[in-house]
């Protein structure tokens, strides 16, 4: 190991030491004080890692630590979009998390430590150093996702969450070993390199499948979908703003690694599966969310649909799909984390009004997080002008010039049934209000400075993405041509002797 | 020199202005009359600024003019294309002169929440501005999806009795056929590299493009168009969303946007497909006359007699359309126009009754002239109008269209859509009977309302002012209208069609 070595790693060292540094402040600050400057730190840390990402791009394409760590344009992307989500994810905890709740320290360092295996997950190219990642993330988000433990769902959702998500990662663990088992190696170049030509072909597609379980369980795909609803209505609000954005935008970087660099071989066999899987996901995604009540499990069946929108993209040919994909994370990152900081900031952190029909006249109470409100339920819907629209736009123009024209018609019906229940909720928030009914009409919280500062990057960028996307869209092409394995020297058409793996 | 600048950016301008005025009015603070004032101050300055592209209109140069092209996005090639001709010319004018009518009309009928009404109104004028000046695909997509989200919101909030669902309604029907209108964009991207307008055109004039795919694409745009308007039988959303409307909206939630969009983009994009499918239009359009006419016979609320009269009138203007025929198409723009100018006036002074009785029961009034002596006197010249009295500016429109039809299409049907003109007397002369005339009803006694409002004035009088001259002197309008729309003609030469792009004048006919 050298200080090279330690620069292809650098945001997730620096994210490390603000965890550690947060949990040694917590543990010696006295127990009265406010614990709201850690937020603050752990705000700052995770805008250095950003800047550290973007520094990043310096080093140029290379790998570190004997070939298990990369950094590309590729992983710049995805860090810088995950710093990104953290940053506003803590923002906004800053301002709702109530001054009195107990561990607030420890959720600041916990969202941290999360960060580190996320941002660790697009970078790492070793298969083990990926199961690492990924457990490392998600330990920290099922610990998260049962923060209010209090109420009888937090929980109901962390236990859910945590047998499901171990159960997943396990799938993908076997499919790590039958990996190795076909190809003696579980290095993703390596594994490229062999595959073409390995004899044990039903070994590596079981490896596919099973990998694949793991990973669409994660980023919330049907048929994995299920404890999507319950864990995001059981979890806080500003948890969820992470929950559903983070891990996923982590976990689609892992995808495409493995199904664009690791395994493109076997395209014949996952662009129908994840066809299918995308169609499965946004019908029974937007199916189910018209049915729903309550504001978050709608929310949870829309970022399901969504999962599908942006496997969409995955019918699209080598860069073109990735950079779609890419793109599509992005936006949904910034509009779904707005969503979720508006209604933490209507609804309240402790949910006094869960349903639909609590929004009622919000526009009215308050009227800036009422069009805000309004403002990310169109770019979800996918309205031109805002980042959704982008979003859809590139998935399904990669599916079609993919050739994938089915599945671009049907994903552009889905949104149109999508908008039904986005457009409930948003006519719900331009009704005038009840004059009788609710006693006390829930207050609206005054917009700290913090939270502030999370409505207007997350506004900010949706606007952005959807009026000049074609920086961020440069960004994600260039990172999608450096998803790929790297030449070789030594190894021109000799690829093929699977005995003797090369790095 | 300096003419030139602003002729490059006028158009930029155009669409600027209302959106900057919609960012300070939500800025300000919601106090008194300062948001209607600013709202007034932006849409009359924007009016302004759209005057100039008549006044330096050259008629009969081919192409577009005060086009302004840049790239905008390079990957897909999004290009920031803008550029009237004869066809959207006057249609850019007439939406500035009804902004500052509709800011009038909702001076004293929006009470509640004006900065958020003003914005959101600002912002669907500089949609329906993008609609009508784009000429990239994309850009064009973009301004049309904008235009459904004010307008949906704005009904929610002030709608009269069941916004949200007449917004639902509205918003749904507009939005899942623009899927389809999506994916067609795209498959032609995917086949020719290009949103351009004027560069598709010409690749598809030339036949670059298989007929078999055509078809469906061109299918999805007239769909998503067809709906729009509304053309029969897909007018199911327009009678909620009337109902429900403030008045400034209603004057602009259906007609122009899709009529237009089938001029440019359907008939314009698609010649041979077009001529496939124009029969069924014309039997369609008909059929809507008719049912339009009919049911507005026995509608009993008048938001919804307007309803139906629209799905009449609107499908006149598309048999203009679809008659393809060069004075249907310009009787058709013409009409376009005369509609605006209208509905303008009309729902102005429906809604005018309505705020001031707060019902659109057209039972409970009766002998109303007698209160509202000037509001009666308007409505009668507007309903003349409408009914296509001669020297009114209704005639002129609906005469091109029928005697284009009679000449060139169908004298069965010309002669069927003509009865409308009977049904049309019938209906709205009835309604002016049943609302102003006729013994003083109960309400009518009960109620003190007063006569036009100064505001409601200043917004009737150009509109009815128009109604004359567009009735006069048609030609200050159809000279750029007939020399300088951008259209590929079919032409039947000896069994061969033969497809001309770009300017056709009806020299020698």
């Amino acid at each position: 190991m050298n200080s090279a070595d330690l620069y292809r790693i650098l945001p997730e060292v620096i994210l490390t030491l603000t965890g550690i540094l947060l949990m040694l402040i917590d543990a010696t600050l006295p127990a009265g004080w406010s614990r709201r400057p850690l937020g603050w730190i752990a705000a700052l840390g995770s805008t250095v890692a950003l800047w550290a990402s973007l520094w990043q791009l310096n080093l140029g394409n290379g790998t570190g630590f004997f070939g298990t760590v990369e950094t590309s344009a590729f992983t710049v992307f995805f860090h810088v979009l995950i710093c990104g989500i953290v940053l506003v994810a803590l923002l906004l905890a800053l301002d709702t998390l109530p001054e009195d709740s107990h561990h607030q320290g420890e959720y600041y360092a916990l969202i941290v430590f999360g960060a580190v295996g996320m941002c660790l997950l697009t970078s790492a190219i070793e298969l083990l150093v990926v199961f690492i990642a990924l457990e490392i993330s998600s330990i920290s988000t099922y610990v998260l996702a049962g923060y209010r433990k209090q109420t009888g769902q937090g929980p109901e959702a962390a236990i859910k969450y945590f047998l499901l998500g171990s159960f997943a990662t396990a799938f993908l663990l076997y499919g790590i070993a039958l990996i190795f088992g076909a190809t003696g190696t579980t290095q993703i170049y390596d594994v490229a390199r062999i595959v073409p030509a390995t004899h044990n072909h039903a070994l590596v597609i079981t490896a596919l499948v099973l990998m694949l379980v793991g990973i669409l369980f994660k980023v919330s795909a049907a048929p994995f979908h299920v404890w999507t609803p319950d864990v995001y209505q059981g979890a806080p609000s500003p948890v969820v703003a992470l929950l559903s954005t983070a891990p996923k935008a982590a976990t689609f970087a892992l995808l495409l690694r493995v199904v664009y660099e690791m395994l493109p071989a076997l395209r014949t066999i996952w662009s129908p599966v994840l066809w299918a899987v995308a169609i499965g996901s946004m019908t029974i995604g937007n199916l189910a969310a018209l049915r729903q009540e309550n504001v978050k499990r709608m929310l949870a069946y829309s970022s399901i649909a969504h999962a599908g929108y942006l496997l969409a993209a995955f019918a699209g040919l080598g860069p073109e799909g990735i950079a779609a994909a890419a793109f599509y994370t992005a936006a949904y990152a910034a509009m779904n984390v707005g969503v979720f900081a508006v209604v933490t900031l209507i609804s309240g952190y402790d949910e006094q009004a869960p349903l639909i029909r609590d929004f009622r006249g919000v526009l009215y109470r308050s009227p800036l997080l009422g069009i805000l409100l309004i403002f990310f339920l169109i770019s979800l819907i996918g309205i031109p002008f805002t980042g959704g629209f982008f979003g859809k736009f590139y998935s399904f123009s990669a599916a079609v010039s993919g050739g994938a024209i089915s599945l671009a018609i049907i994903g552009m019906l889905n949104s149109g049934v999508a908008s039904a229940y986005y457009l409930r909720l948003a006519c719900a928030t331009a009704q005038r209000p009840e004059d009788q009914g609710r006693q006390t009409p829930i207050a609206v919280p005054q917009i700290g400075i913090a939270v502030g500062a999370a409505l207007l990057f997350t506004v900010g960028s949706t606007l952005w993405l959807g009026i000049l996307p074609g920086k961020i869209l440069g960004a994600a092409q260039t990172a999608a041509h450096t998803l790929q394995v790297p030449p070789t020297e030594a190894q021109g058409p000799a690829i093929a002797l699977p005995s003797q793996p090369q790095r | 020199m300096r003419m030139e600048t602003i002729n490059q950016s006028i158009l930029t301008w155009i669409l600027l202005v209302p959106l900057a005025g919609a960012l300070l009015v939500a800025l300000l603070p919601d106090r008194g009359k300062l948001s209607a004032w600013l709202a007034l101050f932006t849409s009359l300055v924007s009016f302004g600024l759209t005057l100039h592209l008549p006044a330096h209109f050259i008629v009969g140069q081919p192409g577009f003019q005060f086009e302004i092209n840049r790239p905008w996005i390079e990957s897909p090639a999004i290009f920031y294309h803008v550029g009237v001709d004869g066809l959207s010319l006057w249609l850019v004018v007439l939406s500035g002169l009804l902004a500052p009518v509709g800011v009038l009309a909702s001076w004293n009928a929006i009470k509640e929440r004006r900065k958020v009404f003003y914005s959101l109104f600002l912002v669907q004028q500089t949609a329906m501005f993008g609609v009508f000046v784009s000429l990239d695909l994309m850009v064009y997509y973009g301004f049309w999806e904008l235009s459904l989200v004010p307008m949906a919101i704005l009904i929610v909030m002030y709608g009269r009795k069941e916004g949200t669902k007449a917004a639902s309604k509205f918003f749904l029907f507009t939005f899942i056929p623009s899927a389809p209108l999506l994916v067609a964009i795209l498959w032609l991207y995917a086949r020719t590299g290009t949103f351009s307008f004027v560069e598709l055109q010409m690749l598809l004039a030339s036949g670059a493009i298989p007929a078999g795919p055509l078809f469906w694409i061109a299918l999805a745009f007239l769909f998503a168009f067809a709906v729009k308007v509304p053309l029969f039988p897909l007018h199911g959303w327009l009678g909620d969303a009337i109902s429900e409307a403030p008045v400034a909206l209603s004057m602009v939630i259906a007609g122009k946007l899709g009529l237009y969009s089938m001029l440019r983009f359907h008939v314009g994009l698609f010649p041979a497909q077009v001529r496939a499918i124009a029969p069924l239009l014309v039997a369609l359009t008909v059929i809507g006359i008719l049912y339009g006419a009919c049911l507005a016979l026995v509608q009993r609320d008048f938001w919804k007699l307007i309803a139906f009269a629209m799905v009449s009138h609107f499908s006149l203007t598309t048999l203009g359309i679809y008659g393809l025929t060069l004075t249907g198409r310009d009787g058709a723009i013409y009409q376009m126009l005369n509609q605006g100018v209208m509905e303008g006036a009309l729902f102005l002074l429906l809604g005018v009754l309505d705020t001031r009785y707060a019902s659109s029961q057209i039972a409970s009034y009766g002998g109303v002239a007698a209160k509202l002596p000037r509001t009666a006197t308007f409505f009668v010249i507007t309903t003349l109008a409408m009914i296509g009295l001669p020297m009114l500016n209704g005639f002129v429109g609906e005469f091109l269209i029928l005697s284009s039809t009679f000449a060139g299409v169908s004298r069965g049907w010309a002669v069927t859509a003509a009865i409308s003109v009977i049904l049309g007397g019938a209906y709205m002369l009835w309604l002016v009977q049943r609302l102003f005339y006729g013994p003083e009803s109960p309400m009518a006694t009960a109620h003190t309302a007063a006569d036009l409002r100064f505001q409601e004035w200043v917004a009737l009088t150009p509109l009815v002012v128009l109604m004359f001259v567009m009735g006069i002197a048609p030609s200050i309008w159809t000279q750029a209208i007939e020399n300088s729309v951008n259209m590929p003609v079919v032409k039947q030469t000896a069994g061969r069609t033969i497809v001309v792009t770009g300017i056709v004048r009806e020299a020698g006919q």
